[in-house]
């Protein structure tokens, strides 16, 4: 008989399960790629974005049998609770969308289709991965592999320079910005002498907090700031996503914002060490402001939503002001439901931007759009209704974001952060309204073809258009699940240790490295 | 039982009654004159069903009725909560009579995405009545963002030369001012937990809301910039012209019949109902830009040269009127501002009617392009008249029991007030009936004039109603005023308490 604390550390059948979806998107990944060099070249396009989007949709059921059994596994290294759980559902279904809008794109485009489909699994895995892992290296490992999936996914577009130059700035920024993550992650274990984040939670509760945890945590959130495009860390974001095919921008825009987001969450109201909300406001106030500016004077549509995600990642880090006063459940939440919210309108618009760049990318200014209204009443509608949600007017799911953002922010008693805030979805107001205008108020000066929507990414298009209507009618089912599984980031107190046994292992019986 | 169903839904089905034939016109085959008809008579049902309301209102009682509470969001606690009083019951009705009178018409003069028309004509109709009867804060945040968007669409694609400068000018300016709004709103329930209206005040009220002497001016002031870019108040006002020339006439109508009315009845509920000390503490300048409004409205629709821009002018010089009403703080002001908002919708909707009546005919609105229309077309001309004379304040119509209550008020509260502001009631007689003579009298100058044919059977069943309407309320002001003058009384309560307490100590 082996001693207790080694058997702890040997798998068992349960912390598969608990990383179920990860397992099953990654053999789907597999197979497709294997299929790739089997199938002809004409039949592959349909079969393997079949089996990817089946990959994606068996990843969902995976993550509802999961949620069945939450826990620990892995040596305490992944978690399952009602939080991760939520970012599964969201980045899968991001990935599923993202999927369904692709197959007519890789077809108008003639890209290979094979590795293509095999990356967004393999990238989704990570992002999956980053929402549940609750250990800094295992974090680390996670963010690579949905970050180096990106890279490549970014440079799908061989045969232009601008999407080649996009996939390589964004892989030396990129392993740049992941560099000084890892750095922080080796600072707090200098600080702290533990990489988990309950454990370091605990360490900075019963001692005093060294400077090196202030470091640490700024050296992080460098790399994860650059993965949600915060400003200061958001200069490679236009030029990448002007580069990157559309869907592929529909994808990086949302779902590893997400997952970033999430470990954001985790590493700052878990760990909750004092002194980084200043870091945030500034960088809250910096990204919105320098966002929705440099939207106002963008010609190319890719560009202008580059800016506005830079501008939605500064409200999003809005919310993180609640983190010094105690009622941080409104803020953890309303982060949430923005990154689904933002996600549901951001990938309904790339989806409409793909289809209507064609072959080549070759509509994709301001301009192409004149007249839209007239010869694609459908398309334009579809994509008005996605633009008001990025501006927050009420009955989407946009709206309904930014007001718990605000909120959360007002909460803290940060009114100058909630004027800023207002100030800038004011300005931000315009330039989407551009976008409308000239769709509906101006003539088509070129001939730009408008082909009728196929049937896949007619399906990506309501998926996202109920998603962002449902949000802004109804968003308390989502809002009270968010809000349900922020009590599980909240710092675990020493009375709800001993109240919530199982959720919290004894930590003491992990083998220190 | 059925009848307390009845009136806790009557209230919800008049609001939406619009959307659900929005809705329904979405998956309606583009055949033009059965959207037409299909748009009219939801918009007619609508106005039936908001009769309903005035019929069975009591008019004695002072707080709200038809109420509904249901909690729509559970966190933050946001509440499902309409209800009706004095105010707000004629705005509604307003509201719904100028929309079926809009359908028609634009009957002929949209020929152009009919579909899309009448669409956005039901979606605002619908958000306009939710921003009167909602009384959740937040639900009223909701409903008047949403007026936003089909407004600056129904300018933006349905207007003239300069429509997307103009929409894009009106959505902005709304919007940049709202926004400050919505940080008050989040700030009071920050500090109450609440965002009901009633709840709210109660807390204010009684000195429950912690920190509230120190914000309490900045909260105001978030509302009342929101309201005063709405009305449009001096210096405010500037993109009024603007939208109202561009925008095609039954956006007009709306625009200035009700979306203006957004921002005064705003002021009263809030501004007053919230804030009372701030309200009386930041009078004086409000009814300086008041009377500022008045003058300087009439003085600049005096000398314009466009039809339109000459009664969006008047617009503002009436709508000074009103806001004038509100912060004397007086019954008769109050209900003066009241009648003056009812009565200027019914006079002005029915002006720019009738200006887009001659656009339809020959595309331009300069009044120097027209001359001697009496001739040619008798009944408009006649029509008109009747109109002018409701608008300028004739006695027996419409426009003359307002000014007068609200010129009460402002003597009552300060007599100099009073005194300025009635030289605007001679202004504005001056500007409509010079641009009356000049249009309709003397020879017809413009041979090309001559042959534009009068009033047709649609547009005369959209302009009768209004003068119907403005003989009534000239005739019979007691029907309107019966259920507005108690509820005017309980928003001045806590003005009256204040004096007390002034007068005790």
């Amino acid at each position: 008989m082996l001693p207790a604390a080694l058997l702890q550390t040997i798998p068992q059948g349960v912390d598969y399960v608990r990383i179920l979806p990860e397992l099953i998107l990654s053999v789907f990944g597999i197979v497709v790629m294997v299929l790739d060099p089997l199938v002809d070249e004409e039949k592959s396009q349909k079969l393997l974005g079949f089996i990817g989007l089946g990959g994606a949709l068996a990843g969902l059921l995976a993550t509802w049998y999961m949620a069945q059994s939450p826990g620990l596994a892995f040596s305490n290294m992944v978690k399952v609770d009602d939080f991760s759980v939520f970012f599964h559902f969201l980045i899968i279904g991001i990935a599923a969308v993202v999927m369904l809008s692709s197959f007519e794109y890789m077809a108008v485009q003639r890209i290979r289709a094979g590795e293509y489909y095999a990356l967004i699994l393999f990238g989704t895995v990570g992002m999956a991965l980053m929402s549940s892992a609750v250990e800094l290296v295992l974090i680390f490992i996670a963010l690579e592999i949905s970050s180096i999936s990106t890279y490549i996914l970014t440079g799908f577009r061989r045969n232009e320079a601008s999407s080649s130059e996009a996939s390589l700035k964004y892989f030396l920024l990129g392993s740049f910005a992941t560099a000084f993550f890892l750095y922080g992650v080796a600072l707090m274990f200098g600080a702290t002498g533990s990489t988990n984040i309950d454990l370091i939670s605990q360490k900075l509760q019963a001692e005093p907090v060294q400077l090196l945890v202030f470091v640490a945590m700024a050296l992080m959130f460098v790399g994860l700031g650059f993965k949600v495009a915060a400003a200061p860390f958001h200069v490679w974001t236009p030029d990448v996503y002007e580069g990157a095919p559309a869907p592929v921008v529909g994808l990086m825009s949302t779902a590893p914002k997400a997952a970033a987001f999430a470990v954001l969450l985790r590493v700052v109201f878990t760990i909750n060490a004092p002194g980084r909300s200043g870091l945030l406001w500034v960088a809250a106030a910096l990204s919105m402001t320098l966002g929705n500016v440099g939207a106002l004077v963008q010609g190319n549509v890719k560009r202008l939503l580059a800016y506005s995600s830079i501008a939605h990642a500064g409200y999003l880090l809005m919310a993180f002001a609640m983190t010094g006063s105690g009622d941080s459940i409104a803020g953890i939440s309303a982060a949430m439901f923005y990154t689904a919210a933002y996600a549901a309108m951001n990938v309904g618009a790339f989806a409409v931007v793909s289809h209507f760049a064609n072959a080549g990318e070759r509509y994709v200014t301001l301009e192409d759009y004149e007249g839209l209204g007239r010869s694609s009443p459908l398309l334009a509608a579809t994509l008005t209704i996605f633009l008001l949600s990025l501006i927050g007017i009420p009955m989407t799911g946009g709206f309904f974001a930014k007001f718990y953002v605000f909120n959360a922010a007002m909460k803290a008693h940060l009114i100058w952060l909630t004027l800023v805030g207002v100030i800038n979805s004011a300005i931000g107001a315009y330039y989407y309204l551009r976008l409308i205008v000239v769709m509906y108020m101006r003539e088509s000066r070129k001939e730009v073809p408008v082909t009728a929507i196929p049937f896949g990414l007619g399906v990506a298009l309501a998926i996202s258009l109920v998603a962002t209507v449902y949000l802004g009618i109804l968003p308390n089912r989502v809002l009270q699940f968010a809000q349900h599984s922020a009590q599980e980031l909240t710092p675990p107190q020493p009375s709800a240790i001993s109240a919530n046994g199982e959720q919290m292992p004894p930590l003491a019986a992990i083998p220190q490295p | 039982m059925s009848t307390d169903s009845w009136s806790t839904y009557i209230l919800t089905f008049v609001t939406f009654a619009p959307l659900v034939g929005a809705l329904l016109l979405l998956v309606f085959p583009r055949r033009d004159r059965d959207i037409r008809i299909f748009a009219l008579v939801f918009s007619l049902l609508t106005f039936l069903l908001a009769l309903h309301l005035p019929v069975h209102f009591h008019r004695s009682v002072q707080g709200f009725q038809y109420e509904i509470d249901r909690q729509w969001i559970s966190t933050p606690d946001i509440h499902y909560h309409m209800a009706l009083d004095g105010i707000s019951l004629w705005l509604v009705v307003l509201t719904t009579f100028l929309t079926p009178l809009c359908v028609l018409i634009s009957w002929k003069s949209v020929h152009d995405r009919v579909k899309e028309f009448f669409i956005l004509l039901l979606i605002l109709e619908t958000a306009l009545i939710g921003v009167f009867t909602s009384l959740d804060l937040f639900l009223f945040y909701f409903f008047w963002e949403s007026t936003l968007i089909p407004m600056a669409l129904l300018i933006g694609i349905f207007g003239h030369e300069r429509k997307v400068y103009a929409a894009v000018k009106f959505f902005m300016y709304t919007m940049i001012a709202s926004v400050f709004m919505l940080a008050a709103i989040l700030w009071l329930y920050a500090h109450t937990g609440s965002f009901d209206f009633v709840v709210i005040r109660d807390q204010i009220a009684r000195g429950r809301v912690p920190n509230l002497p120190a914000a309490a001016q900045w909260l105001f002031l978030g509302f009342f910039l929101a309201f005063a870019v709405k009305v449009p108040l001096f210096p405010f006002h500037t993109w009024l012209p603007d939208a109202h020339v561009e925008a095609p006439t039954a956006g007009s109508v709306l625009l200035a019949g009700v979306l203006l009315k957004m921002g005064t009845y705003g002021m009263l509920r809030f501004n007053l109902g919230l804030f009372p000390e701030q309200a009386r503490h930041n009078a004086p300048w409000i009814m300086i830009l008041a009377l500022i409004g008045i003058i300087y409205g009439a003085l600049v629709a005096m000398v314009q040269p466009n039809m339109k821009k000459l009664i969006a002018y008047s617009s503002v010089s009436h709508l000074g009127f009103v806001v004038l009403g509100i912060f004397s703080f007086t019954q008769a002001g109050l209900n003066g501002a009241m009648f003056v908002m009812l009565a200027h919708g019914v006079s002005t909707g029915g002006l720019f009617m009738l200006a887009g009546i001659l656009h339809e005919r020959r595309h331009t609105y300069e009044i120097s392009e027209f001359g001697g229309l009496a001739t040619p077309m008798p009944v408009y001309a006649a029509s008109y008249l009747f109109i002018v004379l409701a608008s300028l304040g004739l006695p027996l119509l419409n426009g003359f029991i307002g000014e007068f209550l609200v010129l009460t008020g402002a003597f009552q509260a300060k007599p100099v007030y009073g005194v300025l502001a009635a030289t605007g009631v001679i202004w504005s007689a001056g500007y409509l009936l010079w641009m009356f003579q000049r249009v309709f009298y003397g020879k017809v100058t413009k041979p090309v004039n001559l042959s534009m044919h009068d009033m047709i059977g649609f547009e005369k069943a959209a302009v009768w109603p209004c003068a119907v309407a403005a003989l009534l309320m000239g005739v019979a002001p007691i029907l309107w005023l019966a259920a507005i003058d108690p509820a005017v009384q309980a928003a001045l309560t806590p003005f009256t308490q204040v004096v007390s307490k002034v007068v005790g100590q």
